[in-house]
């Protein structure tokens, strides 16, 4: 293995991550505090590279574009929160319906299959050629994301969210209107994806109908990691999204490395999907095999009750 | 203050296991009334506690809440009228969230919930005095994880949310059944004692005949989703576990069918 060529890939991969970064905490919020599987990310990180790059291409400033990326993504999330709450589809093929419909969208959007961008005719937001400001850029918007989030879940709506995540049963009749909040938080987590996808194609330099293939799973992978590595000690919200970016950045570093081991990049799916179930596959094992330390669900303490 | 007018359920409607549920329930409820409500397995007892709530739809009959027709409001809007402590203490709070958070939760029910961040200190006292109260060293636990408290620290911080918003009805759905006796008799005295210094309407339901008997001011039992027996006032001061299963042989025509409540 050549030690030098994974040395001088890894800053790439730590811009990668931090951009995928975005999409893991998208994927965080719909997955952790709404306890929601939302497979739509695959089409929502796709629909934001595409209207960013399509709006850059008719002239519109990157930051409009992004903008735009993020309602877009929004706009993705609320048809799957609709598909669910509305008309009763399980949570699973909402997001896989949604998915599905946005291939003709992004296909509509771009009027091919893929569109590139070229960093010496636009002004990109970050790019692959300069990794360094990549860095930085992809280190501000996660900070600026993680930021707003730690805010906003700490508002009286934003605490119905994760109230209705953690239990339904208990929100409603706290009076929360769980269907609401449960499109809301889908709107949330798609929008951030969508950003993140605007990102990535200003990044890569081209938008491709293709590029959120397997997203839920990097998402998933990030959300994983960063919790296994650093639940213990990242107890507070903020920090656990802090510990989502890092599992994303790792992600990518592992990816990395692999390459370097000689794998071809096809094979990079399969190796993201076997992480992800041994991953998932650690807590149940866990669970299952430690039976005589899990506490009796429903008894009183004898001392305080 | 509580009407429930020729309420009517059937479950799996038309179907081999169909099961009708409440079968025409009348009641109506005086503010301040506190009634206890008993009867055997399947008598219809959280059915009509679920009507009330609107965890479904019911399939006919009406019912009101201060005048005010609720039968078709959803579950999350009727809320506002109401206070639930459900059977599984797992089910009344949310147990990722801080104990603090689940009172912030509760005190706003019925309300808009906007962008206002955070937790007041005068609101983080106002707690602190309510938990003192219930004398379980809640009050210095304002930031644990209510994951992390007993099963009945958790039914006795639901009550509690239950009742931050003065609720016209409060609805106790065998809410100490799944604790220990002990801690079932704790959690049953503050029960009590809110309601009594709140004033609040509540209709609870328990399979104990000894607390049906000794708490609240009026008695209803049920049996295959009707209402068999309503005693009050002095009538209901004087009854007797005995006196209750000779009233049911009576009224239903068979013997009470419920070993939990014989024995306990």
């Amino acid at each position: 293995m050549d030690i030098l060529a994974f040395a001088r890939a890894l800053p790439g991969s730590v811009a990668q991550g931090l951009i995928w970064g975005i999409v893991a905490i998208g994927v965080y919020i719909t997955y952790k505090l709404l306890d929601y599987a939302d497979l739509s990310v695959d089409g929502s990180i796709c629909t934001g590279g595409a209207v960013t790059v399509m709006m850059m291409l008719a002239g519109y400033p990157a930051p409009l574009a992004l903008f735009c990326a993020t309602i877009a993504g929004m706009a993705a999330g609320f048809v799957t929160g609709i598909f669910h709450t509305a008309m009763g589809i399980p949570a699973i093929l909402s997001g896989i319906l949604t998915q599905l419909g946005l291939y003709s969208v992004n296909m509509r959007i771009m009027g091919k299959s893929n569109q590139a961008i070229s960093v010496d005719k636009f002004d990109l937001t970050l790019s692959v050629r300069y990794i360094p400001q990549a860095i930085l850029i992809g280190a501000i918007f996660c900070l600026v994301v993680i930021a707003v989030l730690y805010w906003f879940f700490g508002t009286e709506i934003g605490r119905a969210i994760r109230a209705t995540g953690n239990n339904e049963q208990m929100a409603k009749a706290q009076g929360i209107d769980t269907n609401a909040k449960k499109v809301l938080g889908l709107m949330i987590s798609n929008g951030l994806v969508g950003l993140a996808g605007g990102l990535l194609a200003q990044y890569q330099g081209n938008a491709d109908v293709n590029m959120g293939r397997g997203a839920i799973v990097i998402g998933l992978a990030a959300v994983i990691i960063g919790g296994v590595l650093f639940g213990k000690i990242f107890r507070n919200f903020s920090l656990r999204l802090v510990g989502v970016v890092i599992g994303a950045i790792l992600y990518f570093c592992v990816i990395a490395l692999v390459l370097q081991l000689g794998m071809e990049s096809t094979d990079m799916k399969l190796i993201s999907a076997l992480i992800v179930a041994l991953f998932l596959a650690v807590p149940y094992i866990k669970e299952t095999k430690g039976q005589k330390k899990v506490k009796p669900m429903v008894k009183g303490g004898e001392e305080h009750a | 203050m509580l009407e429930l007018k020729q309420v009517q359920k059937t479950f799996n409607p038309n179907t081999i296991n169909e099961r009708r549920a409440l079968k025409g329930i009348d009641l109506t409820l005086q503010e301040g009334d506190f009634v206890t409500v008993i009867g055997g397995n399947g008598a219809g007892k959280s059915t009509m506690l679920n009507a009330i709530a609107g965890v479904w739809p019911i399939d006919q009959g009406q019912i009101l809440v201060d005048g005010i027709d609720i039968t078709k409001l959803a579950q999350h809007k009727r809320a506002q009228y109401l206070g639930r402590v459900f059977q599984d203490p797992m089910m009344g709070t949310a147990a990722d969230m801080e104990l603090e958070e689940n009172l912030a939760l509760a005190k706003r029910r019925g309300q808009f919930r906007g962008l206002k961040w955070g937790i007041t200190a005068k609101e983080r006292e106002e707690y602190r005095e309510l938990l003192k109260i219930l004398d379980l060293g809640l009050e210095n636990r304002l930031k644990a994880k209510v994951g992390l408290l007993s099963g009945g620290q958790r039914q006795a911080l639901t009550l509690l949310m239950a009742t931050l918003q003065k609720p016209k009805v409060l609805l106790l759905d065998e809410h100490t059944a799944a604790l220990d006796p002990k801690t079932a008799s704790k959690v049953l005295e503050i029960s009590d004692r809110i309601i009594a210094e709140n004033r609040l309407t509540a209709l609870m339901v328990t399979h104990n005949m000894r607390d049906a008997i000794h708490y609240g001011n009026r008695l209803i039992m049920m049996n295959e989703g009707r209402i068999i027996l309503d005693i009050s006032g002095e009538e209901k001061k004087k009854l007797t576990v005995e006196h209750l299963l000779e009233q049911f042989t009576k009224a239903s025509g068979s013997e009470f069918a419920t070993d939990r409540a014989l024995l306990s």
